[in-house]
């Protein structure tokens, strides 16, 4: 593995135009995913988690687009790629999960047919090793008698079922990033675990970069190697998961471990973070986050919290929370 | 699956029943066909006697099962102003209408389908946005009219194409065509596309939006995702999902245009069994309008029983959930 990350995403910007004024549903944001690396990305809704992972694919539905900032895979830029020369990177070189299984995958074309399709569209095969390589993808996220279920339609499968489906098209290529959009929201507790130990094992077997977008904290600290927390389209902390769930800096990412009802922390009553995210059309002045803070100070109210490469690189908070102050929170 | 294409035949089967009710209702209704029959010189005893001949004196049930046993042979009795079996009259005009039919149905649904897709595919483009404002004529102008117009323009002006009739037609065995003689062809040309322009802009408009709704469907965001080619994401991936709804709508649209045949038959006086219902309403020959009412109703149910049997190559989900039962 060379010292190249797989995926950089270097000052991230995303804006869209509406008619009353620009939105930034990503502002600023950078990150590394490393190859057998896990990012988990967590965040509420509209906090910028799933536009991230959509910009960084080429995915953005218009009027969404990239306006500054640049995201590199395996060390090549492909923000500014359109057309055909995206295309063939999709798939090939960086898959995507989607929440809903049930609706990701096209309910009148067999399984095989989709599979097969993707293989044939990026390798170099025929249709009987695309075949061949289609039921060992099968296998390979736990599809039971693989060689006959080829040949099924989605709607032969039951939900978590499907979600491994998917995600064999999402890596049947052999991309080397994976981008997981919420994959267990829409599955059964006991599916999400079985899922989120399937992408675990694919990530350390083929040593594929995957990140986690998700608003489930628990997910996170099963599967991830690292986490990037978001508020308001910045990123408010980013470091190693144990780090940031169990010793977090961001008062934002505190709020969220306090309310968070993690085995780990024992029977402590759950706090809530007082108010909520505030919609990408009103941000407040300052940092996003501190009419919610409780350490909120003059800077704060006055300044745009700073990104992380211009303080500790940990969290994006002009006064970042120390071990004392954590526990008294 | 067998089940199901045996259930809905038992009720296409109880349709036919019904529109055979009306179309036997109407002989009672528009008078005694007695007095038709008989001239002013009659007695008293020559209607009983006629009555009795014709079974007219039986209880309504018995009547209705007698035209209905004959309807299934195909006898629908004598003209009243032709004085012929009314089945040889229909048998003589159905290759007309039929011809026309097919030749606008084919029309309307290669190019409704076709152009539907091309206007959602380029939905921005301007080409397609002049073909969906043209499409509102289509949709909104009468039959008729588009059909005088069509005269006025290719028969009066530029005098291109004839303004009436089939042309030179070719008697194969019973069937006569207007395909193979170069006047037949010309001859079908006006009338085909008055026919077939309203059920064209119609598919064409349907397909648009359905095509637009699967576009936004998360397993076409999926196969984008997975570098699947453009190409094969209208036409491999959305395709086929759109057809689902269309093939509904289109099969009954095929019915309808063996029915609005009426009205373009009359515009062209194309030697059909639309020209030929019109001249029965005229002379009030209850035969012909009966006979006519039933062949339709025999279309349009079997037009029906197709459009259904389509879903079940085209969906699969259909093919378990009704004969296993389970989801």
């Amino acid at each position: 593995m060379t010292d190249t990350p797989v995926l950089s995403v270097r000052d991230l910007v995303v804006e869209i135009p509406t008619r009353h004024g620009v939105l930034r549903p990503v502002d600023h944001v950078s990150y590394d995913i490393r190859a057998g690396e896990i990012l988990g990305v967590v965040g509420e809704s509209g906090a910028g988690k799933s536009m991230g992972g959509n910009a960084v694919i080429g995915l953005l539905d218009r009027p969404a687009r990239i306006v500054a900032g640049e995201v590199l895979l395996s060390g090549q830029p492909i923000h500014d790629l359109t057309g055909d020369a995206i295309r063939r990177l999709r798939g090939k070189k960086m898959g995507m999960i989607f929440q809903d299984p049930l609706t990701s995958l096209n309910p009148l074309l067999t399984i095989g047919e989709q599979l097969t399709e993707t293989i044939l569209e990026h390798l170099d095969v025929g249709q009987t090793e695309a075949r061949k390589r289609a039921i060992a993808a099968l296998e390979e996220v736990g599809i039971p008698a693989a060689a006959q279920r080829i040949n099924s339609y989605p709607h032969e499968f039951s939900g978590g079922m499907r979600q491994r489906v998917v995600i064999a098209l999402a890596l049947c290529a052999e991309p080397d990033l994976v981008i997981a959009d919420e994959p267990t929201t829409a599955l059964d507790v006991s599916v999400q675990a079985q899922i989120v130990a399937l992408l675990k094992r694919l990530c350390r077997d083929r040593g594929v970069a995957v990140m986690l977008v998700t608003h489930d904290m628990g997910v996170i600290a099963e599967a991830a190697d690292r986490v990037a927390v978001m508020y308001a389209g910045r990123l408010a902390e980013l470091g190693p998961v144990r780090e940031v769930l169990t010793n977090a800096r961001h008062p934002y990412t505190a709020g969220l471990m306090a309310s968070t009802p993690l085995a780990s922390q024992g029977r402590k009553r759950l706090r809530q973070i007082p108010g909520a995210m505030p919609r990408l059309g009103a941000l407040p002045s300052g940092c996003a986050f501190h009419p919610r803070c409780e350490f909120a100070q003059d800077q704060c109210r006055a300044e745009p919290g700073p990104t992380l490469d211009r303080c500790d690189g940990r969290a994006a908070c002009w006064f970042p929370l120390t071990t004392d102050q954590k526990v008294s929170a | 699956m067998l089940a199901y294409i045996i259930r809905r035949m038992a009720q296409s089967i109880l349709v036919l029943f019904v529109v055979g009710l009306v179309a036997f209702s109407m002989f009672r209704f528009v008078g005694d066909p007695i007095d038709n029959m008989l001239g002013q010189e009659r007695t008293q005893a020559d209607i009983e006697r006629l009555r009795e001949q014709l079974g007219l004196d039986q209880p309504f049930v018995v009547q209705y099962w007698r035209f209905l046993e004959q309807a299934v042979q195909g006898n629908f009795g004598l003209s009243y102003r032709q004085g012929r079996p009314v089945a040889d009259i229909l048998i003589e005009r159905l290759p007309a209408t039929l011809e026309l039919a097919v030749v606008s149905g084919l029309m309307a649904l290669v190019g409704g389908i076709a152009l539907g897709i091309f206007t959602a595919i380029w939905r921005r483009g301007v080409s397609a946005n002049v073909i969906m404002t043209l499409s509102l004529v289509g949709v909104s102008l009468p039959t008729f009219l588009i059909g005088i117009l069509l005269i006025y323009l290719f028969s009066v002006e530029l005098g291109w194409l004839p303004s009436f009739g089939r042309g030179e037609v070719t008697d194969l065995g019973g069937w006569t065509t207007g395909f193979l003689t170069e006047s037949g062809l010309k001859a079908l040309i006006l009338p085909a596309f008055t026919l077939g322009l309203y059920q064209m802009t119609l598919i064409m408009r349907l397909v648009r939006t359905e095509m637009l709704e699967v576009l936004r469907m998360d397993y076409i965001r999926f196969a984008r995702a997975r570098g699947i080619r453009e190409k094969s994401i209208n036409f491999r991936h959305a395709l086929k999902n759109t057809l689902v709804p269309v093939i509904t709508i289109t099969g009954l649209q095929l019915g309808s245009i063996i029915a609005f045949a009426i009205i373009t038959e009359t515009v062209f006086q194309w030697p059909g069994v639309g020209l030929l219902f019109i001249n029965a309403i005229q002379f009030v020959d209850i035969p012909v309008m009966a006979a006519y009412l039933m062949l339709i109703s025999v279309m349009f149910v079997g037009i029906n029983l197709i459009v259904d049997m389509l879903y079940f190559v085209i969906d699969p989900r259909l093919r378990v959930d009704r004969t296993q039962g389970g989801h």
